[in-house]
């Protein structure tokens, strides 16, 4: 049953093979001389200033919350796609509905300014 | 199950992985060519005849560098980030299948790795994973310029793998599975691009965002955050991020020509099943072509227009695609 994920568990295994030896060629040839000063962030040769790590607008933080709303969706629109024959019209209807409901859903964000950048 | 099945397995997988590699380093050089024939150039073309030795050069130089690792950065996360990135990008074609099955030493090979019923949520899922490498890379680096290309990178990422996922959708409508294996042979009448126009144009847009090529490249946006969210990394864990972006753009060409162009499907390809990868090889670098071309001829697209285009036209085309597939499917029998 869950056989054919045994390649998939093989290949992820050699991938990965693969990117540590990439990094340990790396590691083992490449010359290990650090200074303050090359270490220091990249900012386009200015010095530095201030925390790498800023605080982030908090539009990120809404894309990522209505991506995973319309994220579900996607996903049950794809098992439902593979079945579209067999349920016919009366899951085309269905799947209509939870479609128009969604879609009233992303017409709010939009129109409440959730999917503007200025 | 047996030991040879295994072994077979652990040979496909070694030959997968390292064709990508392979593959990966001469798009590299496939794409310098290109663009500067396109900016009448000749190239690079030092490193042997034509240049073909140029990625080996390169990897070599980049084997011999120093890896730096920035003051206040998260040691952990930073050496993870690019394993992270590269992991998906050298496994999402495991389900593909590159050829019709191949009689080799006397057995009947299939030329996939392996064929699930989930297929398509299979890369789905695996594309994501890489969204999770570029931030953890941009958050690791204490690096202002790497923190907003792996924020960019994300937003831009997830909003677009809402359009993709929804241009699947079609093919796996028409073909009733999600098994890829399916997907290819419900194309034997004809191609799935023709009778998804729509789902294939929105595919083909949203994968040029999902793995930031131009013109979506805004997480490495030159011009305003040197190189976005591998700005800090250099050596082999730079090599490693050019590789998944590469891997990642011979994989969406993979897939894009196996769910809308016929995949290994051509003219004699039941007599002569060697035919197959061929085939698929030539609709893959005719894919990668368009998308070389498409960065040399079309400049950037400001952020806000890239993130209004993903969920304003692109996310309700490809609702309305879905609906409108579904509806003639179920009215007409198609």
């Amino acid at each position: 049953m869950l056989q054919e994920y045994l390649p998939l568990l093989i290949i992820f295994l050699i991938a990965l093979l693969v990117g540590i030896i990439a990094m340990l060629l790396g590691y083992l040839f490449g010359p290990k001389r650090p200074t303050r000063r090359k270490s220091a962030p990249y900012e386009s040769g200015m010095v530095p200033y201030g925390p790498g790590r800023r605080r982030m607008s908090v539009r990120f933080y809404l894309i990522a919350v209505l991506f995973i709303l319309f994220d579900i969706e996607v996903i049950f629109v794809i098992s439902w796609a593979t079945v579209v024959r067999q349920v016919g019209v009366p899951g085309l209807i269905a799947m209509a509905i939870f479609l128009g409901l969604l879609e009233v859903a992303h017409l709010y964000a939009w129109k409440k300014g959730a999917l503007e950048w200025e | 199950m047996d030991a040879g099945m295994i072994l077979e397995w652990v040979i496909k997988s070694v030959v997968m992985v390292l064709m990508l590699t392979g593959g990966f380093a001469y798009v590299t050089l496939f794409e310098r060519k290109v663009i500067a024939r396109i900016q009448v150039r000749v190239g690079p073309n030092r490193a042997g005849p034509q240049g073909v030795l140029q990625p080996i050069a390169d990897a070599v130089k980049l084997i011999f560098k120093e890896e730096l690792t920035p003051a206040g950065a998260d040691k952990k996360i930073f050496i993870l980030a690019p394993l992270i990135t590269v992991l998906p990008a050298l496994t999402v074609l495991a389900v593909v299948p590159l050829g019709p099955p191949l009689n080799l030493f006397g057995r009947t090979v299939n030329l996939f790795l392996t064929d699930i019923n989930v297929g398509v949520l299979y890369i789905i899922a695996i594309t994501s994973i890489s969204v999770y490498g570029i931030t953890l890379a941009g958050w690791s680096s204490n690096n202002k310029y790497a923190m907003l290309g792996g924020l960019r990178a994300t937003a831009q990422m997830i909003s677009y793998e809402l359009a993709l996922g929804l241009a699947i959708v079609g093919p796996v409508i028409l073909a009733g599975s999600m098994s890829l294996v399916d997907i290819v042979d419900a194309q034997r009448p004809m191609w799935f691009a023709v009778l998804q126009p729509a789902g294939f144009v929105l595919y083909f847009i949203a994968s040029l965002a999902e793995v930031n090529r131009a013109p979506f490249d805004m997480p490495e946006a030159e011009q305003e955050l040197t190189a976005g969210y591998h700005s800090e990394y250099s050596g082999m864990k730079f090599a490693l991020f050019f590789m998944a972006e590469y891997i990642k753009m011979i994989a969406v060409a993979t897939i894009g020509a196996t769910l809308f162009l016929g995949g290994y499907l051509g003219p004699f390809v039941d007599r002569f099943p060697i035919l197959g990868p061929l085939y698929l090889v030539a609709k893959v670098v005719v894919w990668l072509f368009v998308m070389v071309w498409v960065r040399s001829a079309l400049p950037r697209i400001r952020y806000d227009r890239l993130m209004a285009l993903g969920w304003k036209v692109l996310f309700p085309l490809g609702l309305v695609n879905v609906l409108v597939t579904a509806l003639i499917v179920v009215l007409v029998g198609g």
